[in-house]
């Protein structure tokens, strides 16, 4: 076997310096009654390029050669080259989490680096070390939110990623955390009346999603000033993190939950993504996950650790303030590395990008006969919503045809409004040639 | 005075020189770009006009860097990194093997990593067979029934195999109220425990470390879900009774949870599904070669028996009438979602290119070997160190610091006086129930003259611990940087950089810089 470094003789000789016989009899605690004698049913041993032709079959089973017009909480945005050049580097790749900082400064840095532009993308504090995802980390910080008021509830936005709702329901039943969901208005934002008439004494938070579920960009500050007056904090969740570069930061929530993985993460069929969770520093003590100091060293240089970890489960057990472990670093350094690249004028310049390339695809679909935008007069970043003449779900197979991939059907997540509305996303790699070509499939298949 | 930085000779590592590197805020200035985008081929749009009151107009301290710049950043910082490429990590419950190459190559496929996880199914055919085929491999690994492969890691493994216990409990009428859990074992399971609402009984280890059966006896009661065990346990030990184990929890109605972490003693060798586990995880990133990555993305799949397969976490993979795969979401007995989409899917890929290049036979070497070099390690330094627990090891051994605590030394020490030889620290003060532990775990990853060079180099520190404690109490002397100041880091925490306040505008003496 082609990664074990052992010589036959190796083998047996260490095995006489152990002084036993035979390997079986390091395996000798096992029962027999328990030991296998058999080789697993698996597939058999197999070459490299036998494993590189297995893959590419699978690969070659997947959408190969389709424009697609899917976001949802998952964005295709171009990859700089030098992140996989980067991320792949040894030290990176193979180093374990930095426990002993003397030689993990590497990954550390990049890690103070990571909360740094968090902080400031997000307009917050503190930012920790990263969380497994968006769905995850928006569960977690409402679990902090519980822990910081003292209060149980949680009044949570129709609008907000409905993955990101069934994963929150899965972790707030058994914390015993009510939750009450709240509507959208006319313009696809949240109902501030039936917001407002939703929160009571005992709500520790208000979560939202902005550009929310639809696209559309939240009044961040109107819903804050509602959560406030009664004594609730903020939680705003952002998964599509690009929009940053030019939507304001929602600097009025106690708490972003933010999915980075449009921050030069790969699509790649629905994971590994990068959650981090962002907060006002008075929040610290009770934020989950891994969090990276500024410190010295006994000469006095500048170095960093990981910090306050009697928050975590390796200390505090039972009493931690969450169960996370492992995080997602090395996918935070690749966002890493997206945001120095992009930097202070490219991520605006992106932004502006997304901007465009939706706004082209919503006048060209928009105006397709029987078609209309839902929810047109709120500001929107990329994404928006479609209805079609046709069943959102028989509109898309027609399109197949033509290799297109059109917009998420609805449907499923939001019955009211109807079996022909689906979700549509431009980013920058989408291109002229691709929405022009999807405006006539939709206008001939229509 | 200086301190010699050595009494014996470190064979394996030399002191080297790394370049310094600031943060990369100090390192911008403004109008420099690592990017261009493309050509719009739409309309410009105001984004002003567009967004309103939404519009952003400053992004404060984000950098401002040339590309060139950027790759001497992070290749700089990469210098001050150990790693597993640079050698052994004897770090001991992490599982620090190599993480193969072709891995990487066969995640970063167009069509593997382009796909998207709402793309129809119809073509998705591709990563739901990668799904399948690796389930199929790990259900036939561990014995058990049924998987899902959902979970990003394994603690988070834990919080859905502690669910599915808690689904089961309830669907008797009684979803029982505490989890027993031994005092050997990993911080994550009593917190997770804790977040899916049980109580913890902590469950004292007999002599040996193992698990006590007349302790478990008395404590499993109509009020307990589930005992969580790590098997072998966290001084890589098999639990022997573990048939006994089991039936005393099933007798009461309560089911027995094995936490996966040191599965990679036991593939090809013997099946938790055959020995009476009814859930348990798996850690891709540990047992099947997916890369730690500085701290993760890890992803932790959940094995498990028929009665607890109703309440798996939705979707389900399953095969349709056509043959084709499929992805079901009706399951009215679900404990839900635990994750977007279907988990860390990059990690499913890697782990399964992991098992085709190992097959049965290879696998099956796999663990025998990492078994090997954990009872050579055992061999060679016993004496050295204390051996607490004299039970039979597998993957890992754990020693104690007794015999050098006498002269002040402490396995932290020790472990931090390892890096100057040219390693990563094993595992420190874990587990709790040897006192100054010193836990090693070496893999199957490391040679034979990989495993003597540690060897040396531990028997070196211990004479070092005799002649002159101070070296090692102070240790490590060949890093960049020395021990750090962990108190004023929690106690006054820096969590992000911040441009210096401007001061007063100073006139500069252009004159004075020139050469």
């Amino acid at each position: 076997m082609r990664y074990l470094p052992k010589s036959p003789l190796d083998r047996e000789e260490m095995l006489a310096e152990i002084g036993v016989a035979s390997i079986d009899d390091l395996f000798s605690t096992i029962p027999a009654e328990f030991q296998l004698k058999r080789d697993l049913k698996i597939p058999r041993q197999h070459g490299e390029s036998e494993i590189l032709d297995r893959f590419r079959e699978f690969a070659e089973n997947n959408a190969v050669g389709y424009s697609s017009f899917l976001g949802a909480g998952v964005y295709r945005h171009y990859r700089p080259v030098i992140i996989d050049s980067l991320v792949q580097r040894g030290e990176f790749l193979t180093s374990y989490t930095p426990y002993q900082p003397e030689i993990s400064q590497g990954t550390l840095q990049a890690m103070f680096e990571f909360q740094t532009m968090i902080c400031e993308l997000t307009g917050m504090e503190i930012a920790n070390a990263s969380m497994y995802d968006g769905s995850t980390g928006a569960a977690e910080a409402i679990m902090m939110a519980v822990r910081v008021t003292g209060r149980d509830g949680a009044v949570i936005a129709r609008t907000v990623h409905p993955e990101y709702r069934e994963v929150i329901a899965t972790y707030a039943q058994h914390q015993e955390i009510p939750t009450v969901e709240v509507g959208y208005s006319a313009d696809g934002r949240v109902d501030l009346s039936a917001l407002d008439a939703a929160i009571t004494k005992d709500t520790a938070c208000v979560l939202i999603q902005s550009p929310n579920f639809f696209g559309t960009i939240e009044d961040v500050a109107a819903i804050a000033e509602i959560a406030h007056a009664k004594g609730a904090l903020l939680i705003v969740s952002i998964a599509e993190a690009v929009s940053l570069g030019i939507v304001r930061p929602p600097a009025e929530a106690d708490i972003v939950s933010l999915e980075a993985q449009s921050y030069g993460v790969a699509v790649g069929y629905g994971g590994p993504y990068c959650g981090v969770i962002a907060c006002k520093e008075k929040f610290l003590r009770q934020m989950p996950g891994r969090l990276i100091g500024e410190t010295k060293d006994k000469d006095g240089k500048r170095g960093f650790v990981l910090t306050l970890s009697t928050r975590e489960q390796h200390i505090r057990r039972e009493k931690a303030t969450s169960n996370i472990c492992t995080n997602q670093a090395l996918v935070a350094l690749m966002t890493t590395i997206f945001l120095s690249v992009y930097g202070k004028q490219g991520m605006k310049d992106l932004a502006e990008q997304n901007l465009a390339k939706a706004a082209y695809l919503q006048s060209v679909l928009g105006s397709s006969a029987g078609a209309k935008v839902l929810f047109d007069g709120a500001p929107r970043f990329h994404e928006f919503v479609l209805q079609t003449p046709k069943g959102a779900e028989e509109t898309n197979t027609a399109l197949l045809g033509d290799k297109i991939i059109g917009g998420l059907p609805l449907a499923k997540w939001y019955p009211e409004l109807g079996p022909n509305a689906s979700l549509w996303c431009a980013t920058e790699l989408t291109t002229k040639k691709q929405m022009d070509a999807a405006a006539a499939a939709l206008a001939g298949k229509a | 005075m200086a301190v010699e930085k050595f009494v014996g000779t470190p064979k394996k590592a030399t002191t080297h020189t790394n370049q310094n590197e600031d943060l990369m805020f100090e390192k911008s200035s403004p109008g420099k770009k690592a990017y261009r985008l493309a050509e719009l081929d739409v309309p410009a749009v105001d984004s002003v006009a567009l967004l309103g009151d939404s519009v952003r107009t400053d992004l404060g301290v984000m950098p401002e860097l040339s590309e060139i710049e950027i790759i001497r950043h992070f290749t700089r910082l990469s210098t001050w990194n150990y790693a597993i490429d640079l050698g052994m990590y004897p770090l001991g419950s992490c599982t620090m093997k190599y993480n193969p190459r072709v891995n990487e190559a066969v995640a970063r496929m167009e069509g593997i990593a382009e796909a998207h996880p709402y793309q129809p199914e119809s073509l998705s055919q591709g990563c739901l067979g990668i799904m399948k085929t690796l389930s199929d491999a790990l259900i036939e690994i561990t014995g058990m029934d049924t998987i899902t492969l959902q979970p990003a890691a394994g603690a988070h493994g834990e919080f859905t195999g502690i669910l599915l216990v808690r689904a089961y409990h309830e669907s008797k009428g009684n979803a029982r109220k505490k989890i027993l859990i031994p005092d050997s074992a990993h911080g994550t399971n009593p917190a997770t425990a804790a977040v899916c609402g049980y109580e913890v009984a902590n469950l004292k280890s007999n002599a040996q470390g193992m698990v006590d059966l007349d302790e478990l006896e008395r404590m499993v009661d109509e009020d307990t879900a589930a005992l969580m065990l790590t098997n072998p346990s966290t001084i890589g030990v098999f639990e022997s009774d573990i048939k006994k184990i089991a039936d005393i929890l099933h007798a009461k109605g309560a089911l027995l949870y094995m936490d996966g972490a040191n599965m990679n003693a036991l593939v090809g060798k013997t099946r938790p599904g055959d020995f009476g586990v009814d859930v348990m995880h798996l850690n891709l990133h540990k047992t099947f070669s997916t890369p730690h990555g500085g701290g993760g993305p890890g992803s932790g799949p959940v094995a498990c028996k028929k009665i607890l397969e109703p309440f798996l976490p939705t979707p389900i993979l399953v095969t349709k009438a056509d043959g084709t795969l499929g992805l079901e979401y009706n399951r009215p007995q679900t404990v839900g979602r635990v994750r977007m989409f279907y988990g860390n899917f990059g990690m499913f890929v890697r782990a399964l290119a992991y098992i085709l290049a190992n097959g049965p036979d290879g696998l099956r070497q796999t663990t025998e070997d990492a078994v090997l070099n954990a009872n050579y390690i055992r061999a060679k330094l016993e004496g050295t160190f204390e051996l607490p627990y004299k039970t039979r090891s597998l993957h890992e051994v754990v020693f104690s610091d007794k015999l050098q605590a006498r002269n002040g030394v402490k396995t932290g020490d020790m472990g931090k006086r390892l890096i100057d030889y040219g390693f990563h620290a094993y595992t420190v003060s874990f587990p709790l129930v040897v006192n100054g532990a010193m836990m090693i775990e070496p893999t199957e990853s490391e040679s034979r003259e990989e495993l003597d060079l540690l060897i040396d180099a531990l028997k070196q520190i211990a004479r070092e611990a005799e002649e002159n404690p101070e070296l090692v109490q102070t240790a490590p002397h060949t890093t960049r940087l020395q021990r750090l100041d962990e108190t004023t880091a929690a106690r006054k925490p820096i969590l992000r950089w911040k441009a210096p306040v401007a001061a007063e505008p100073v006139l500069v003496d252009t004159a004075a810089k020139e050469w």
